[in-house]
Parts: structure tokens; C-alpha cells; sequence
């Protein structure tokens, strides 16, 4: 690829000609008073204005029951999680080969009250295309794992450990004609989310509850 | 600065507001509505007010430590895995764009909507080189296929009714020109850009925010267009702003709670997705683009517009924005943002810009990361008129008026004849009175048959011994 | 920028308090009733309140426009004019805000900051300073709509502007209500500008008539009869668009409500 060191040191130079004098200290960001509202239903809320639907399932059984009830027709059901084998396993391919796939199903890690919006990383999606060529979306959830904002979030959030993450706050949406709320526009046509903590498998690393830090109080 | 044409923004927005009776209303009543949801969304926080000065603190911090915190994203990106490029103006970024794509043999690309790429011209550019650029952004999509720049930084096609935009795609992707329901027309594009995403060598996207502690940068859509041509084709090119770092990631649960509320009323837009190196299988490449902002930093009145986060709330509160439309700016920045922003890149012919307000403030009170508009929009007044760019009869008129108005004896004497009085008036109160713009849509107030000094001179004679 | 103005109590007004009345040039050619009615308010109150007859202009149209020498001469001699008064009262916000947040690009002397600081608009001294209470004398059997304008609200603060969070307040309304059989009646757009905006009232005809002609249909959607203001201005170009439109509307300046006239 071209170098374009010359054009990198003009900028920086410039940048430290032009360098306002006085300097402005990084504001410290405190800990907000957080609503009474049971974190549960106020995720719940906000994902349900955000075009989601929130799902209460006892049992891995009742999640594939409800599964077929709302996607009846789905040929291709790509699961990247344990619990639920859909009709073909998330693996590592090409994310072209995810063209044909009518519903997605996927773990968040955690969920933020405040918007109804989950985290997926690249490692939950297991490529990065499932979250978003496939027509529908399941999105599994453990509700103990619920954070109150976005301050919460980001301390939870490990970008160094990941290529790819994403809060995901319901299904594709646009307003571009005449300010209509649409849903699908190029992402997932719907997302419905199912409440069910991880199954305890060997073959799920607990790692991704224990090793990283409960958001502060 | 060029030889440009000046842009005439009260006459092109007369245009728009005589049209039709459609048009207009309909893009107030939209905007308006917009800031009706950011209100409730913003009066649901309680910390509201300290989140924005906070924001605004943090930019203001980075601004004044920027050459630091773009080495260390620079090395943080790089140790990623990305391959960051500089470019000093908007040619230099798109040549940049295009020999990546010419390396890689790529003919069509499919990109999300990036105004930073409006800002550079990058689509014409890559076009004449014979490279198809497919927007996939719907209100965006709609501007290309239309030929005309976005209207607006977060609803390109605001402007546009559903029968505009049916009439549109029947000439151009071939639909019924009768349906005009939006879930339609959104399904169109759905359908037209899936196999463009599928075929296409590369995604091009642009940067809300970039993390320099992390070498991370985010992108934020509705649609997840961005996400798709990230996600997709082995290439990834993304245009980012070197105002648009942030130092840490802690910082972006401040940004991403007031950018969407602020731009269109939710929490946040539907994803937000963090870009930390290419993807497992891909390559990507960051383009960090200059084009005057290191100029602008160093601008004493005008460095703040740097902090500027595109959440386009200023244009949804602008009165004359919402009467306007934002093609009426004639520039990639609309609104009162762009009424500061596009004299950074030509002061003459973005002259009118900054006359194109009533300074009535609320883009500065609704402004997520404070920014001080309503006051920069008369800075720059001020820079024109020292440039010599009033309109003339305003100039003249001033002239007179600033001599009498600094000599009571001769504004007295003017007021105190009746006639002169009547003549005189409307030339320091509406200037151009030739023009009569005053008189077109409203009655002409009455000049009174005595004027309160006099009143007071007949009635508080006590006090009126100093009378000259 | 807004100057913050020291608080002052009441206790510090005596008969000694030199007050000024600064009536703007408009109010002073065209609404001369707004200045009787301003002038005779502040005397209810047992104030001394002088009229320096040297007074012109605060320099606005220019300053507003970025022409800030050919504002300078009315700027110095409004200073000159104001500068040994304890008080200086204006009917009008946003020749207040020109004085408080303007008077900036002239040399900062001692006179031009004591000017600056001590200009007060008519609503913020009544309701700040004096602490009124009562208006005993007048009563208003109407339904009313104000219109604070933009300068009183997001230039003086003498509002909550609706973009900004926190707890309502309205010192218009405030006084307002303490005038028998008045009606504040609510409407949907209260702090969206009229479309005034001095010079851009000409500049930008076409817009400006757009949005004071929408104020006035709001007006008259919410059944008011009168838009009561601390700024002449706004009703000005307010009255121009509805009586050109046959709308029927009445507009009148917060001051000579809280006198009882004249009208």
C-alpha cells in the first residue's frame, strides 16, 4: 500500500501549530442515581419500542417450541449457540454462505436496561455476517445479565479482546421515506429475544461469566 | 478561496416554501416531530445537562491533545491489524480510496453513508475512474438515484414526500409509480442492494467515534447496511475525521447516550458497532482525513465546531432550517452546522450562510456536546462584514445610520419632523425599504403622532431641563 | 455569551437608586404607549426613574448583521448616555441582550462593563429585583398566549427554554398571573422564534413570513386573543403578518398589562 508518511507528519504538525493553549482536563464521569425500576422489565420495555419482542422461556424445549411458532416456514435456521441446533451450525465460513439463512440464532453476552439493546461480539456471532444477512433474528439472553446503562455497558465491554461487537437494539429499522418507521431495511426483518440463561454444558466456557468484572455498584 | 459563486440561501429556501403547500409543512411537521421525541428522551434522563457538559469536556479535552490521542489510536489500530492511512485534503483521501480499490480489482463498491465521503466528493471521483458506488443507506440511496446531495445529516430525503420518492424509483429501479407505501419502497432497496452487497469486493463505511485507547472505531445506522458491507466483502475502507477521536472507551457511554436522543428521540440507533482491526478473513483499511480541520482548530472563535458529534439536532430545532430544507445550504453541511462549518472551507461563497438564521439560540441550548452555534453564527457575521461581504444595500444603509445613530442631535432632528421621520424609518428598521421585502407578507407598522421622548418632554417636564 | 448579573435585593432599591429608562428607538417612533406604559409601572413603585433624552439606539440592526463599525458609534453613546445610572431598564429583550452580551467588541472599560452589567430587561427587573408581588391596579379579562422572545429566553433566561432540561420557569408568566382575569392559555410551539430576527425579518422575507405566519395560526388555534410580550419587535412583525393575513389577533407589550394600559 502507498505510504503517505509525508501527509502524516503535515497533519500532526499542523494539528500542534494549531493547538488551542489552554488545556482542557479529562472530565471524570461519575456514577449516576439509577431509576428503581427492576432492570428486567425496563430492558424489556425498551427493546419492545425498539421493534423487539421479549420472551420468557422456562426450558430449552419451550425456546424451540416457540422458535417454530414464530418463524413456521424458516428452511434455514443457523444456530451459533449450544442449546438450539436450528438446521445448520454457525461455523467459520466464507459469509457469503450466510446468504440463504431465514433466521439467526445467537447469545448476547449481556443487555442494557436503559435501550433494550444487546452485546454480540464476533466471537458470539461467530461470523460477524450471521447478525445481519439472515432475515430473522433469535437472540438468547440470561436475564441475570442485564446492566443498567450505557456507563455499565462500556465497563463490561472488552474491545481489546475482539475484532467486532455490536449493541443491537432490536430489528433493522429507517424512517427515510416521509419519517414511517420501517423494519428490515437491509439488517434482520425482526428479532425476538428469549430470556434463558446459558444451559450448564461443559462445552460452554463459563469463562465469559466469571472472568470479567461485575459493573461497579 | 475560490471564485465560486456565493449560494443564496433566502432565495432557494423561497423556493422551496412557495412550491407547493406539501413540501414544507410536511418537513417542519417531520423535524418538529423529531424534537418532540429528543425532548422526551432527553427529559427522561436526569442527568441530562451534565451528560452534554461532560461531552462536551471530553471533546474539548481531546481537541487540545489531539496530535497525542491520533498517534495513539494510529498504534492501537496498526497493532490491530488495520491499515491506517492519512490524507491531508478531500483529494488526497480519495486517491487514497481509490488505489485500495484498484489494488484489489474492485469495479462496484456499496458503501453506507459517510459525510465525511460528501465532504471529499469521493462518489464523482471513484465514477469517473470507473468505479460504480452504490449508496446503501435508503434516504441516501433515494439522494443518489435523484442526483442531489443529502438534505439532511441523519434524513437525507427528509425533504421528500412518498410520492416523490415512488415517482423516483418508477423512472429509475422500475416500480409502480401508484405505490407509494414506504414499507414497499424500503423493501425495494432491501432487494436491489442484497445482491450488490453479495457480489461487491468492498464496504465502504465512515466513523462516528474513534477510540484511541483501543485503536477502535464505531459506527452507528438503523439499518445495518453498515454492518452488512463491513461483515460481507473481503474489503473494509472506512473514512473517519481526526476530530472524531475519543480517548477512552469509558468515554463512549457518555457519547452514545445523548447521539441518538439527540438526533431522532431513541435510546440509541438500532446497532452500534465497534471496529477493532479487520474482521476474522478480511483486511481493512482506516482512512484519517484533515480537509481543513487542523486549520479550524486553530481558529480561536471557531475550534469548538470541532466537537460536533453529526447528531443533526441543531437542524431539527432550526426554525428557518425546518422552513428551509437543506438543500437550500447548497452545501454538505446544512442547518445551522453548517452554517459554521462550510465557511471554514470557503468563506466566500458560503458568505450568506451565516445571515441565513435568526440567532434565536436554541441549536446551542439543544446541542449535545455544547457547542456555542447561535454565537459562531454572528462571529461569522462579523467575519463578512470585515470581508466586505454585506450586501450592498445593507452596507449603505448601515453607514448612515451607524453616523446617526452616534449623533442624538441629528436623530432627533430627523425624528422630529414627521415626514423625514416616515422616510427615514424604515431605512435603519428594514434597510432595503426600496425592496419593500417588509410590506409582501405583512402591514407596515404605524409611525405614532408623537414619540415617547416627545410624550415625555410634554409630561415630564421636571426632568426634561437637560433638553438640548 | 450570557453575563451573569450580581443578585441584587430588594432593600438595595431606595429612592437614591438612580434608574434610567432606556426606551429602544422602535418602541420610542412606533409604540410610545409601551414606553408611557413602562415608565409609569416603574413609578408605581415609588422609583426616581430618569430618561436621558441623548439616547438613540443600543446599535443592534448592525451589530446583529456583524457590522461592528458602524454599531460602535450608537454602542459609545449609549454607554456615555447610561454610564451613572445604578439601574438601566429596558422594554425590550432583545436590545437587552445587545447591551448584556454584545456591548463585547468595543474597549471593556469600567463604563462599558457597569453599563453592561446594570441593563436589565423590564420582566427580569420586576420580577429579580423588585420582587413584585402584586399589580393591584390592573386587571386584563382576557385570554392570553406570550411570546417571550428567543433573546429574553435563551439570551436572559428569563424562561426555560424547552430544549434545555430541568424544572419550567417563566418570569413573563409569573407576573403575568398575578393580573386579575387574565387567562394564560398554553399552546404548542411557545419558545419556537417567530421569525423577527431583526434584519432577517427583510433578508429572509420569505422564511420569516412562514414562521410568524404558523405562530399566528397556533395563536389562533388555542383560542387566544392576545400575544402579550416583553419584546415589541416580535409583535411588530407578528401584527404586520396577521393583519395582512385578516387574522384576528391582538398583540400588546407585557408592560402595559401589568400597568393597566395604555392601550
Amino acid at each position: 500500500m502507498q505510504t503517505t508518511n509525508s501527509s502524516r507528519e503535515t497533519i500532526l504538525g499542523a494539528i500542534r501549530n494549531s493547538l488551542p493553549k489552554d488545556k482542557v482536563e479529562h472530565p471524570r464521569i461519575p456514577h449516576f442515581q439509577r431509576s428503581g425500576e427492576r432492570l428486567k422489565t425496563e430492558f424489556e420495555r425498551h427493546l419492545q419500542e425498539a421493534g423487539g419482542v421479549a420472551h420468557d422461556v422456562a426450558t430449552v424445549a419451550e425456546a424451540e417450541a416457540r422458535l417454530m411458532t414464530l418463524h413456521p416456514g424458516a428452511k434455514v435456521i443457523c444456530s451459533a449457540v449450544p442449546e438450539i441446533a436450528g438446521t445448520r451450525r454457525a461455523e467459520d465460513r466464507d459469509p457469503h454462505e450466510f446468504a440463504d439463512v431465514d433466521v439467526g440464532i445467537v447469545r448476547a453476552l449481556f443487555g442494557v436496561a436503559e435501550s433494550g439493546a444487546v452485546w454480540l461480539t464476533q466471537e458470539d456471532l461467530v461470523v460477524d455476517a450471521l447478525a445481519f444477512l439472515s432475515q430473522h433474528l433469535i437472540v438468547l439472553l440470561d436475564p441475570e445479565q442485564i446492566v443498567s446503562d450505557m456507563h455499565e455497558a462500556y465497563r463490561r465491554v472488552r474491545l481489546d479482546e475482539t475484532a467486532f461487537g455490536c449493541f443491537m437494539m432490536g430489528p433493522s429499522a429507517t424512517a427515510d421515506v416521509e419519517a414511517t418507521l420501517v423494519h428490515g431495511a437491509q439488517g434482520a426483518r425482526s428479532l425476538n429475544l428469549f430470556f434463558l440463561p446459558p444451559a450448564q454444558m461443559p462445552v460452554v466456557p463459563a469463562s465469559t461469566k466469571t472472568s470479567r468484572p461485575e459493573p461497579g455498584a | 478561496m475560490s471564485n465560486a459563486k456565493q449560494v443564496d440561501p433566502a432565495k432557494a429556501a423561497e423556493l422551496f416554501i412557495i412550491h407547493d403547500q406539501i413540501h414544507e409543512p410536511m418537513h417542519d411537521r417531520f423535524l418538529w416531530g423529531t424534537m418532540q421525541r429528543r425532548d422526551a428522551e432527553a427529559a427522561a434522563i436526569p442527568e441530562w445537562e451534565e451528560l452534554r457538559e461532560i461531552a462536551s469536556k471530553i471533546k474539548e479535552h481531546t481537541l487540545t491533545h489531539l496530535d497525542h490521542y491520533l498517534e495513539e489510536f494510529e498504534a492501537n489500530a496498526t497493532k490491530r491489524g488495520a491499515h491506517v492511512h492519512w490524507a491531508l485534503d478531500a483529494a488526497e483521501h480519495n486517491e487514497i480510496v481509490h488505489s485500495i480499490l484498484k489494488d484489489h480489482g474492485v469495479k462496484e463498491m456499496i458503501k453506507s453513508k459517510s459525510m465525511l465521503q460528501e465532504e471529499c466528493h469521493m462518489t464523482p471521483f471513484l465514477e469517473n475512474r470507473g468505479i460504480k458506488v452504490i449508496e446503501s443507506d435508503l434516504g441516501e440511496r433515494i439522494q443518489q438515484l435523484d442526483g442531489q446531495p443529502p438534505s439532511h445529516i441523519v434524513f437525507p430525503a427528509i425533504h421528500k414526500t412518498r410520492k416523490d420518492v415512488a415517482q423516483l424509483f418508477a423512472r429509475t429501479v422500475g416500480t409502480d409509480p401508484n405505490n407509494d407505501d414506504p414499507h414497499l419502497l424500503t423493501e425495494v432497496i432491501r432487494n436491489n442492494a442484497r445482491p450488490r452487497f453479495l457480489a461487491t469486493g468492498a464496504g465502504m463505511t465512515g466513523g462516528n467515534f474513534a477510540i484511541a485507547e483501543t485503536g477502535t472505531f464505531m459506527v452507528c445506522t438503523n439499518e445495518g447496511n453498515a454492518d452488512i458491507g463491513a461483515s460481507v466483502p473481503p474489503l473494509h475502507i472506512a473514512s473517519i475525521g481526526i476530530e472524531k477521536l475519543i480517548p477512552r472507551v469509558e468515554d463512549m457511554g457518555v457519547f452514545l447516550r445523548l447521539l441518538a436522543r439527540s438526533a431522532e428521540g431513541s435510546p440509541l440507533t438500532q446497532y452500534s458497532s465497534h471496529f477493532s482491526g479487520p474482521r476474522k478473513g478480511g483486511e481493512l483499511h482506516i482512512v484519517l482525513v484533515d480537509n481543513g480541520r487542523s486549520r479550524r482548530l486553530g481558529m480561536a472563535d471557531f475550534w469548538h465546531s470541532l466537537k460536533c458529534i453529526r447528531c443533526g439536532a441543531c437542524m431539527n430545532t432550526c426554525p428557518v432550517y425546518r422552513r428551509s430544507g437543506g438543500l437550500s445550504y447548497g452545501a454538505t453541511y446544512s442547518g445551522p452546522i453548517g452554517v459554521i462549518l462550510d465557511p471554514t472551507f470557503d468563506e466566500f461563497k458560503y458568505s450568506e450562510l451565516p445571515f441565513h438564521s435568526t440567532l434565536c439560540g436554541s441549536c446551542s441550548d439543544v446541542c449535545p456536546v455544547k457547542i456555542d452555534i447561535s454565537d459562531q453564527i454572528l462571529k461569522w457575521r462579523r467575519v463578512m462584514a470585515e470581508r466586505g461581504y454585506l450586501p450592498l444595500v445593507k452596507r449603505m444603509s448601515f453607514a448612515v445610520a451607524g453616523h446617526v445613530l452616534g449623533h442624538p442631535e441629528e436623530y432627533h432632528a430627523m425624528e422630529k419632523v414627521a415626514a423625514p421621520a416616515m422616510d427615514y424609518a424604515p431605512h435603519f428598521l428594514l434597510y432595503n425599504r426600496s425592496l419593500n421585502p417588509w410590506g409582501r407578507s405583512r402591514e407596515l407598522p404605524q409611525i405614532a403622532k408623537q414619540t415617547f421622548r416627545d410624550w415625555y418632554l410634554a409630561n415630564r417636564s421636571e426632568h426634561a431641563d437637560d433638553e438640548q | 455569551m450570557t453575563t451573569q448579573t450580581e443578585a441584587t435585593n430588594q432593600s438595595t432599591i431606595s429612592k437614591d437608586t438612580r434608574i434610567a429608562l432606556f426606551i429602544p428607538c422602535y418602541i420610542d417612533m412606533m409604540f410610545p404607549e409601551v414606553g408611557i406604559a413602562t415608565l409609569q409601572l416603574l413609578e408605581r413603585f415609588g422609583l426616581n426613574v430618569s430618561y436621558p433624552l441623548n439616547q438613540t439606539c443600543c446599535g443592534q440592526p448592525m451589530a446583529n448583521s456583524g457590522d461592528e463599525a458602524n454599531a460602535a458609534p450608537a454602542e459609545l453613546l449609549f454607554v456615555e448616555n447610561f454610564k451613572e445610572f445604578d439601574f438601566i431598564i429596558g422594554p425590550a429583550g432583545s436590545c437587552v441582550k445587545q447591551v448584556r452580551c454584545h456591548f463585547d467588541v468595543i474597549d471593556q472599560t469600567d463604563d462599558v462593563k457597569h453599563v453592561r452589567q446594570r441593563t436589565y430587561e423590564l420582566v427580569e427587573f420586576l420580577h429579580d429585583i423588585l420582587n413584585v408581588d402584586s399589580f393591584p391596579w390592573a386587571e386584563f379579562h382576557h385570554s392570553v398566549a406570550i411570546h417571550n422572545s428567543c433573546s429574553s429566553i435563551r439570551g436572559l433566561g428569563i424562561a426555560k427554554p424547552s430544549e434545555i432540561m430541568g424544572v419550567p420557569f417563566d418570569k413573563t408568566a409569573d407576573l403575568l398571573s398575578k393580573v386579575k382575569g387574565l387567562v394564560l392559555t398554553p399552546v404548542d410551539r411557545p419558545d419556537d422564534c417567530c421569525g423577527f430576527g431583526g434584519t432577517f425579518c427583510v433578508t429572509d422575507e420569505a422564511v420569516s413570513a412562514r414562521m410568524g405566519l404558523e405562530k399566528a395560526h397556533d395563536h389562533l388555534r388555542h383560542g387566544v386573543e392576545y400575544v402579550v410580550s416583553p419584546d415589541m419587535s416580535c409583535l411588530m412583525h407578528q401584527q404586520g403578518i396577521a393583519q395582512r393575513s385578516g387574522l384576528d389577533l391582538k398583540y400588546i407589550h407585557v408592560a402595559q398589562v401589568l400597568n393597566g394600559g395604555p392601550f
